[in-house]
């Protein structure tokens, strides 16, 4: 499969402090399951956020979809992030919108007509077990049920890259399988699924996922290429 | 084809992205007086504009003959002549003499009974009105007329005595026109602060539409639109409740029964460029929230 990210060199500086990530160097293959691990500070987030366009590093270079995203216009961004979708840590939801709103905020960006919207956004509700809870403001749910609305948000615009922090740290052990199993469908469909977690138990749920680890903000195999996959990992 | 109904509930799911209420705190009512300031400032400028022009159109072709001449019966043998010679003359249109109890009871309130006692000499006045054109060369040419029957007779154009009043009033014009040139920038930039504080107050929302790839001008959208409507409020209210204060001052002029204050008056072209001033302001409100909001937005990734 070809390259749908490629990583050279990435470094990311916040100010004047040390580099919070340093040479990282990868690819990931379109159609790919990836887990990224590290302790907490190793750098998993800042990396996330230069693969979904939130951050530009501070050297090196990133191409998404083949392109140069480091060097690309402001103005050309919104057409790749549309592509790419994201749980993100805190879920980021929009406070004054309804769940519904919330999950169907990706799709009204994207120009979707409206009467085109109820259908999958119901859909999305009721698989994440929120279908009575349409309506109900983000303040009002339970943490657990923000992360779902989360995650039905970052999914509804079938991406073509998923990137989720942390997307199970809020959910019971049976919603993280069952969200698993939605990303792992998602992954058969053609989306690339990148996710960052500490739980390694969930990372042996997903047969032919690979795992990159981050220690001190570099890639923990200096060579870039993708080890420990689970499996393998098992297997040793 | 996309309905009525899914293009309105397409609009108001867009317009709940920014929670209701206002964005941009009590900019409404600071618009609202900035606007009754403006319209004000504006309606002066305009009443005093048409008055220095009524003046202008009242006084330019007309002048006035004093007869000085301390004997009544001179006096009114000298005023008989002038009339009769400036009646015959080139580029007078018309000349009347002017009622001296008209004159007296102009200067009574001044100098009291005795100016109509006859010890008193009061000139004879003639009032002259000319043919349209150069009025300064036919006033030079009666002065010449004039002076050929009398040195008592003296030719004064009116536009002369009331030419510093206009100045004054077309000054006060032109403060006018300045003030509401400082009110339209003020109100531009309360704009911009009023947005750059809903953008900041906003931001979490912002970053979050970014990231799902909603562009710079589909957010400053939502703005523009929410900072436009409290501008048309505003300016609404700033307008009507100026309107009611404009008509209120006409009234109050028009009761002086004073010719000069009467001139002060808005005709009806002043009124509709009154009116443009409300539509104007939610124009630049939305203008400036735009421009504002964009710019914040430029500075993010």
């Amino acid at each position: 499969m070809s390259a749908i990210v490629q990583f050279e060199n990435v470094g990311l500086r916040y100010g004047l402090d040390s580099e919070t990530l340093s040479d990282v160097s990868f690819t990931l293959a379109g159609g790919g399951f990836y887990f990224l691990t590290g302790a907490s500070g190793a750098g998993k987030t800042s990396l996330l956020k230069l693969l979904y366009l939130a951050q530009r590093p501070s050297r090196g270079v990133i191409r998404l979809f083949g392109e140069d995203v480091v060097t690309l216009p402001r103005k050309r961004l919104p057409g790749f992030r549309r592509r790419i979708g994201v749980v993100f840590q805190d879920f980021r939801l929009v406070p004054h919108l309804s769940a519904y709103d919330n999950i169907a905020l990706p799709l009204r960006v994207a120009g979707m007509e409206e009467g085109e919207i109820d259908a999958p956004v119901t859909e999305m509700l009721n698989w994440v077990g929120l279908g009575d809870r349409g309506q109900a403001r983000p303040a009002t749910l339970s943490g657990g049920e923000q992360q779902r609305v989360a995650i039905a948000r970052a999914v509804i615009g079938r991406p073509e890259i998923l990137v989720a922090d942390e997307p199970t740290g809020n959910v019971d052990a049976d919603m993280a399988r069952r969200l698993m199993t939605l990303f792992e469908a998602l992954n058969r469909l053609g989306t690339t699924i990148v996710v960052a977690t500490h739980d390694l138990p969930l990372i042996a749920q997903v047969s032919g996922a690979q795992m990159m680890r981050l220690d001190k903000g570099r890639l923990a195999d200096p060579t870039g290429s993708l080890r420990y996959p689970p499996r393998q990992q098992g297997s040793e | 084809m996309v309905s009525r109904a899914d293009r309105r509930a397409a609009a108001a799911a867009r317009h709940r992205l920014l929670p209701g209420g206002r964005v941009a705190g009590p900019m409404l009512w600071i618009i609202a007086i900035m606007m009754f300031l403006t319209v004000l400032a504006a309606a002066a400028g305009l009443g005093l504009g048409a008055a220095v022009q009524s003046m202008s159109a009242d006084l330019a072709g007309r002048a006035s003959v004093q007869v000085v001449e301390a004997n009544p019966q001179q006096r009114d043998q000298l005023a008989a002549r002038a009339l009769t010679a400036l009646r015959g003359a080139d580029g007078v249109q018309a000349a009347a003499a002017v009622d001296p109890a008209l004159l007296a009871d102009q200067i009574r309130p001044w100098l009291g009974e005795e100016a109509t006692s006859g010890d008193l000499p009061l000139p004879a006045l003639i009032d002259v009105t000319l043919t349209p054109g150069d009025v300064d060369a036919k006033v030079a040419r009666l002065r010449r007329l004039l002076g050929g029957l009398s040195p008592a007779l003296r030719i004064e154009p009116h536009a002369a005595f009331l030419l510093p009043l206009a100045g004054l009033l077309s000054a006060l014009g032109w403060l006018a026109a300045g003030v509401v040139l400082l009110m339209t920038l003020a109100t531009g930039a309360v704009v911009v602060l009023a947005a750059r504080g809903a953008h900041d107050s906003h931001r979490g929302t912002i970053e979050v539409l970014h990231l799902m790839g909603s562009t710079d001008v589909q957010i400053a959208r939502l703005f523009q639109r929410r900072i436009g409507l409290d501008a048309m409020l505003g300016s609404a209210l700033g307008f009507a409740f100026a309107a009611f204060v404009i008509l209120l001052i006409g009234l109050r002029l028009s009761a002086t029964g004073s010719e000069l204050l009467g001139a002060v008056r808005l005709p009806s072209i002043s009124w509709a460029v009154l009116a443009l001033l409300p539509v104007a302001g939610v124009m630049l409100a939305t203008l400036a929230a735009r421009w504002t909001v964009l710019r914040a937005l430029g500075r993010a990734l």
